[in-house]
């Protein structure tokens, strides 16, 4: 009973600021409201029982990401700045298109009965999670991780070079 | 068999030359250019002289005919396993006297110009101009194959186009240079086709095998293929327009005189003694082709030959400027080399207008070259080319006049000068052959007596014109060159021509026949008193001549009005008529079409340029959109 | 317990903010905007991945490492985008997407 409860909850929270984020006019409000879909995910994670996954989400989303884009606002914007509005023809065209889309998928999804495995309810400890991870044995992960690492470390040079300032040019 | 790959040093060293001048001549001094374009040109004429030597006396076995030998010969394209393209080095008894021919001319052009051209700007180009001019006259001769001698042939007109069109800043220069060029390179298309009708039909370009008289080219003489001639004869009619293009022979004489424009040393040198026979020695070289496979096509080089020689001959009598006068004159002369080659058959006795023909061609290269080379020192003393700004310069021009008077005896016909003795074996051959082309010949030579001496009056004895400043003989360096050329063509006649150069390498018996020689010295001394009468002594009696003869005078002064004719050809028919819608299909219609389909192209980029709009949320709104409709189509619809 | 909540439920939520997600990247101009939307549509991603994993593959752990791949990815492409809108500050003075159009045509 409280999972559901959790679940609606966490439901209503993701839609409605999801809704917020990218509809309010101003930026750092759309970042804060982003901060809390992305709680509010943490929270269906929690209720699914995943606790690993809840805490990466709060830490690595929440807390890196949105703190990233909130200082590259701060960088770019003024904060009494309000956004500019696509054009009515622009905003209803896409509002369109997203509704046919959202309208196909759900349809497609909806006609489709799942069958849950509903089997134990699996006692996951992060012991599993990080052996895993590392484990080149089948279902290990020890390659993906490494790939990532690499695209990680890629993307932090990429951004430094990117970013930094041009030298000028002097004879 | 003789060794005669040292030959291939003929012709290039000019070529040699004409590199060393043309890409540094301007850092020399004009002298060092001259002296440098001169020894180039002594050595190929030393060279020459020790092949001729070696061919007709040193390696001679007594009795023997001379054989037609490839001193050097490499395959140059080969293009497949049937159509080869070979350079190389031929030598038989035309080539060696043309060879001898040529760089003698040239070296005494090369001598003679260091003096005529001294302080001009363009010296060493002119140099350079001559020493390629040589290379490609040179190896013109040499040729193997007619494919290579073709090759050469537009190398020389283009050297001529260059040496014509020397003094580019004079308009009349330039548009001679470009007539010359034109006239000479449409009969090249004739020649061209007649190159490849030749080829195709006998599989060959190599000379050797096309003049053998049992080889593919004679034994595919027969049958009819159009307007009753066979394919060879209409390929040898091709060749030959080739040839008279080269050889200004009428209708292709136009350009000719108006090729005068050039400094006098190049007169001399290419349309007086080499470039302009380059026609004859085509058909000389072609010849057992001509007199075994096709007598018609010979007939056509006999008729047009004659008919230039009179043509020619008429209006010469009636210019007023010396070095026209001379260019016609030429046209005469090779007028009769052709007759000559085209009343002669081939082998033997048969042969005689053919020795004849390469005996006035060496003859009157000697004895023209002087005239040019003395009407250049008169242009050059008196700075007019009107024969009205000359007289009584006798005195003061003593050896020009004296070289002069040889060169005019000479080229009238008197005996013991070398061209009584080539041209009495010219109408001797034309008796026998064809009485009215030998009915023509004689009024020809008495015409010539009689103009030539009308320009010796004119220049030298006549009215005692006033001149700004006393007229002074030319420098040693100029009439060396004369004096070398005067005893040329005085002893040139006693070369013993019937034993060395003959249709088919055999020497013959060959005298004098009186009955016919004593008839035409007669008349050439005709011509030359009524010319005395005439123009010896400035009296009304030329002007009164030429009251009578109005008309005539009139028409043979305006070159029969040739030169109108084709500009009105051109202009009024071909330009209007051909040209002009062909110009108009090409704009309107060819480059339309291009234009069209590059505006479309323009049109459709400028209309789809759009969709490249660089706003990012377009971009998206597409790619959403056409995914949503992928979905619907691929999932719900197929 | 979890089956009192069908496994289409986190789907419909999934969906909802994947599109709400497009929305915002087509409609705001403001390019840290858009980047915020693409933030959503990640996460719409994840959601699916965690909930297929729990609901038909509980014994295995194919939705957690990919969701773990979807944030190292979204982290990198957030530093990037970041970089390069930074990069686009200083030479527009301006990040509407609207202005940086130079390439065009």
């Amino acid at each position: 009973m409280l999972n559901e409860v959790m679940f609606y909850l966490f439901g209503a929270m993701i839609l409605t600021f999801s809704v917020l984020t990218v509809t309010t006019r101003r930026i750092l409000r759309a970042a804060v409201y982003l901060l809390f879909v992305l709680i509010s995910t943490a929270g269906l994670y929690f209720s699914l029982n995943y606790n690993f996954l809840a805490a990466v989400q709060l830490t690595v989303y929440a807390g890196g990401i949105v703190v990233l884009i909130i200082f590259s606002i701060l960088l770019t914007s003024h904060l009494s700045e309000r956004a500019v509005m696509a054009p009515l023809k622009q905003s209803i065209f896409s509002a369109l298109a997203t509704l046919a889309g959202a309208t196909l998928t759900l349809m497609t999804i909806l006609r489709f009965s799942f069958v849950p495995n509903t089997g134990v309810d699996p006692q996951l400890n992060i012991t599993d999670i990080g052996n895993s991870m590392v484990s080149y044995n089948r279902d290990g992960y020890a390659l993906p991780f490494e790939v990532i690492s690499v695209l990680l470390l890629a993307a932090m040079i990429g951004a430094i070079v990117v970013a930094k300032k041009e030298r000028k040019l002097k004879e | 068999m003789a060794d005669y790959t040292y030959t291939l040093l003929i012709p290039l060293i000019p070529l040699f030359v004409f590199l060393l001048l043309g890409l540094t001549g301007h850092k020399m001094k004009p002298l060092v250019a001259g002296l440098i374009g001169s020894t180039g040109l002594g050595i190929s004429a030393i060279l020459s002289y020790a092949t001729a030597f070696k061919y007709f006396i040193g390696s001679h076995v007594a009795g023997a005919g001379y054989a037609s030998i490839k001193g050097f010969e490499v395959s140059w394209l080969h293009l497949t396993d049937k159509l080869t393209i070979h350079l190389g080095v031929l030598i038989d008894p035309i080539s060696v006297m043309m060879l001898v021919v040529i760089t003698t001319v040239s070296l005494m052009v090369h001598i003679y110009s260091i003096g005529y051209m001294k302080g001009d700007p363009g010296f060493y180009r002119f140099f350079s101009f001559l020493s390629l001019f040589s290379f490609s006259m040179l190896g013109l001769v040499l040729a193997t194959n007619i494919f290579q001698m073709y090759i050469f042939w537009e190398l020389v007109g283009v050297s001529s186009f260059l040496l014509i069109g020397y003094y580019y800043e004079k308009p009349s220069a330039v548009a001679a240079s470009k007539k010359a060029f034109i006239v000479t390179r449409f009969a090249d298309l004739g020649f061209l086709i007649g190159i490849l009708m030749l080829s195709f039909n006998t599989g060959t370009f190599d000379f050797q095998t096309l003049t053998d008289p049992h080889g593919p080219a004679i034994a595919s003489a027969g049958g009819a293929a159009f307007m009753g001639l066979s394919v060879l004869t209409w390929s040898l009619i091709f060749i030959f327009i080739g040839g008279a293009g080269k050889s200004a022979m009428f209708p292709f004489h136009i350009w000719l005189p108006d090729a005068m424009e050039g400094p006098t040393p190049v007169s001399a040198l290419i349309h007086a003694a080499t470039m302009v026979v380059a026609g004859v020695y085509l058909v000389a070289r072609l010849f057992p082709v001509y007199a075994l496979g096709a007598p018609d096509a010979l007939m056509v080089v006999a008729w047009v030959g004659g008919f230039s020689s009179i043509f020619a001959a008429v209006i010469a009598c009636t210019q007023t400027d010396i070095k026209r006068v001379l260019a016609f004159s030429t046209m005469s002369q090779i007028g009769y080399m052709m007759l000559s080659l085209g009343v002669s058959g081939y082998g033997g006795e048969e042969g005689l207008g053919f020795m004849a023909s390469n005996f006035h061609l060496f003859t009157h290269a000697m004895f023209k070259a002087l005239l040019f080379l003395g009407a250049g020192a008169v242009i050059h003393a008196v700075h007019t080319n009107e024969i009205g700004g000359m007289g009584n310069l006798r005195k003061h021009l003593p050896i020009t006049h004296i070289t002069f008077l040889i060169a005019c005896v000479t080229i009238a016909g008197i005996p013991p000068f070398s061209a009584f003795f080539s041209k009495d074996e010219i109408l001797v051959a034309a008796f026998h052959s064809n009485k009215l082309l030998f009915a023509i010949e004689y009024i020809v030579a008495g015409l010539t007596a009689f103009y030539m001496f009308r320009l010796y009056y004119g220049i030298f004895w006549g009215k005692n014109t006033q001149y700004h400043h006393t007229p002074h003989e030319s420098p040693l360096v100029m009439t060396i060159p004369l004096m070398i050329l005067a005893f040329g063509s005085v002893f040139a006649g006693f070369i013993p021509f019937h034993a060395l150069v003959t249709s088919d390498g055999l020497p013959f018996e060959s005298k004098i026949d009186w009955l016919i020689a004593i008839p035409s010295v007669l008349i050439g001394v005709l011509g030359i008193v009524v010319a005395t009468v005439m123009y010896k002594k400035e009296n009304p009696l030329p002007d009164k001549v030429a009251g009578t003869f109005k008309h005539l005078y009139k028409w043979a002064y305006h070159k029969f009005y040739w030169d109108e004719i084709y500009l009105f050809v051109t202009r009024k028919i071909i330009y209007r008529y051909i040209s002009e819608p062909i110009a108009w299909f090409d704009r309107h219609v060819i480059d339309a079409t291009m234009n069209g389909i590059a505006g479309i192209t323009q049109y459709s980029a400028y209309a789809i340029k759009g969709l490249q709009s660089g706003k990012l949320q377009q971009y998206g709104f597409v790619f959403v959109s056409g995914t949503i409709i992928l979905v619907l189509i691929f999932v719900y619809l197929v | 317990m979890i089956q009192n909540i069908p496994l289409s439920y986190y789907l419909v939520i999934s969906t909802f903010m994947f599109f709400i997600g497009i929305y915002g990247f087509l409609t705001r101009r403001n390019l840290i905007t858009m980047l915020m939307s693409i933030e959503l549509i990640l996460n719409s991603v994840n959601i699916n991945f965690v909930a297929f994993n729990r609901y038909l593959y509980p014994q295995q752990l194919q939705g957690h490492f990919f969701m773990l791949i979807v944030i190292a990815v979204a982290a990198a492409e957030a530093a990037v985008a970041i970089a390069i809108i930074i990069n686009i500050y200083r030479n527009f003075k301006s990040i509407d997407v609207e202005n940086v159009d130079e390439m065009k045509y």
